[in-house]
């Protein structure tokens, strides 16, 4: 028998990878804005991740990567943006307001495009039959929603606040409370699925998933930050979370809109 | 001008009634005559299937463009169901669970002016998504596509749908494997910077 991963055993992984990173960027190495896709403290990626390096396709114009789907009015309802009212009942927990603009990386607004999004309820559970963690699933709340993005690139959801939830990457392993995002930039190279965090969480340290990011600036652009302006008195409290999509696009697009 | 980006995270295991949507893999319009199905599994680094994998595609139309169009995700206004696409629209966009096997199917019509389709791969455990090309055969002449000739011939291959042995014309198997297990190769996943 294996002896049992505890939070110290994966806590030390996290230290070292970390001071790994800070040495290769001390050496001269390129800031990692992503996760190494095999960073063992998150234990599920040992065996999900390629071992040889990516095949670079640069400078073919011609790439069908370049370009991506559309979405529209018809692949949206006018609820999907709040997840509050999309049952008879409301959803108990902390009422809020996420918002904020996708950019490309060249700081052009991404418009029209899709946004979704998924979450645990209040208690820290999915409405997913597969999530067996022992806490109240809520009737009124699904916890997924979709918009569009506006003409500045522009997106707002309603929703309550998830609560943090164990896993079973270890003992006594624990996520951060998050809210999960999938996003189309105009191109299928900039496509983007990622987490949002909750600023001030205490569980980040001890989180493999987050820590993955072993840049501390770009773990940084990972937490929304609180607005006080985006609260809405005696309804919902505000937070912003702004978007950077990574990758290229084909420029013709622009000019042929 | 260059903003830093924002990170990627895992898929995680919970997006199953965020992202899925029905008839999600069947891109070409119900019943259309050049229909060509590409299926198969994705398998990790022990060959087991992938059981909470996701596979996107997107390509060109029939006719070369590659605008896309909305409605992958069409929606009933009144009850919020995705109904599916009109039928007539080709949107160029496909999105497919892999099921408890680990297997995903796409039904689609042959891309015009590309020889291939463009495939993301999200899993649980994966902690960035992976770019990779399912080649047509009956449009591919590896020797002149410049990325199928950069690679040896056992790593092209990897990026060769290939006809499936005993099933109808238009059948083609394209299997996806996220590591080197021991025996069969590791799929070439793609950067574009
Ligand atoms: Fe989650």
């Amino acid at each position: 028998m294996t002896t049992p991963l505890t939070q110290g055993d994966i806590s030390a992984e996290i230290a070292d990878e970390r001071e790994a990173y800070a040495k290769r960027v001390a050496d001269g190495a390129p800031v990692e804005n992503h996760p190494s896709r095999g960073y063992a403290p998150y234990r599920s990626s040992v065996l999900r991740h390629p071992k040889q390096p990516l095949v670079a396709v640069n400078g073919d114009p011609e790439a069908v990567e370049l370009t991506g789907p559309a979405f529209g009015v018809t692949d949206i309802t006018a609820f999907d943006h709040d997840l509050t009212r999309q049952h008879h009942g409301e959803p108990l927990g902390e009422r809020i307001k996420v918002t904020g603009r996708i950019l490309d990386r060249e700081g052009r607004a991404v418009r029209g495009q899709l946004i979704e999004i998924w979450q645990a309820n209040a208690s820290g559970r999915y409405a997913h039959q597969r999530d067996d963690h022992p806490a109240p699933l809520d009737p009124n709340f699904t916890g997924v929603g979709r918009t569009l993005t506006g003409t500045d690139g522009e997106y707002e959801f309603v929703t309550i606040k998830p609560g943090a939830y164990p896993w079973r990457n270890h003992v006594n392993a624990w996520r951060p409370a998050h809210i999960h995002f999938s996003l189309f930039g105009t191109a299928f190279t900039q496509r983007l699925v990622t987490q949002m965090y909750f600023p001030g969480d205490p569980l980040f340290a001890y989180d493999p998933i987050l820590q993955s990011v072993t840049d501390e600036s770009a773990r940084a652009r990972l937490v929304a930050a609180y607005d006080h302006d985006l609260s809405t008195p005696e309804w919902s409290l505000g937070y912003r979370w702004d978007i950077v999509l990574d990758g290229p696009a084909a420029t013709w697009i622009e000019e042929g809109r | 001008m260059s903003l830093a980006p924002t990170p990627s995270q895992t898929v995680g295991p919970f997006y199953g009634y965020a992202l899925p949507f029905a008839k999600g893999g069947d891109i070409a319009p119900t019943g259309h005559p050049d229909t060509v199905t590409v299926h198969g599994y994705v398998y990790d680094g022990a060959g087991l299937p992938i059981p909470d994998a996701i596979v996107e595609v997107w390509q060109p139309a029939p006719d070369g463009s590659r605008t896309g169009a909305p409605g992958s995700l069409r929606r009933d206004p009144v009850k919020g169901e995705i109904i599916g696409r009109d039928g007539v629209a080709f949107t160029g966009f496909g999105r497919i669970a892999t099921d408890a096997d680990g297997h995903y199917v796409i039904r689609t019509l042959p891309p015009g002016g590309a020889p291939y389709l463009s495939l993301i791969v999200f899993a649980r455990g994966l902690l960035h998504h992976l770019y990779t090309r399912a080649y047509l055969p009956e449009l591919t002449d590896p020797t002149a596509d410049p990325l199928l000739a950069s690679l040896s011939p056992e790593r092209r291959d990897t990026l060769l749908a290939t006809p499936d042995t005993g099933s109808a014309p238009g059948v083609l198997r394209f299997d996806i494997r996220l590591q080197y297990d021991g025996v069969h190769e590791e799929t070439v996943f793609l950067a574009f910077d």
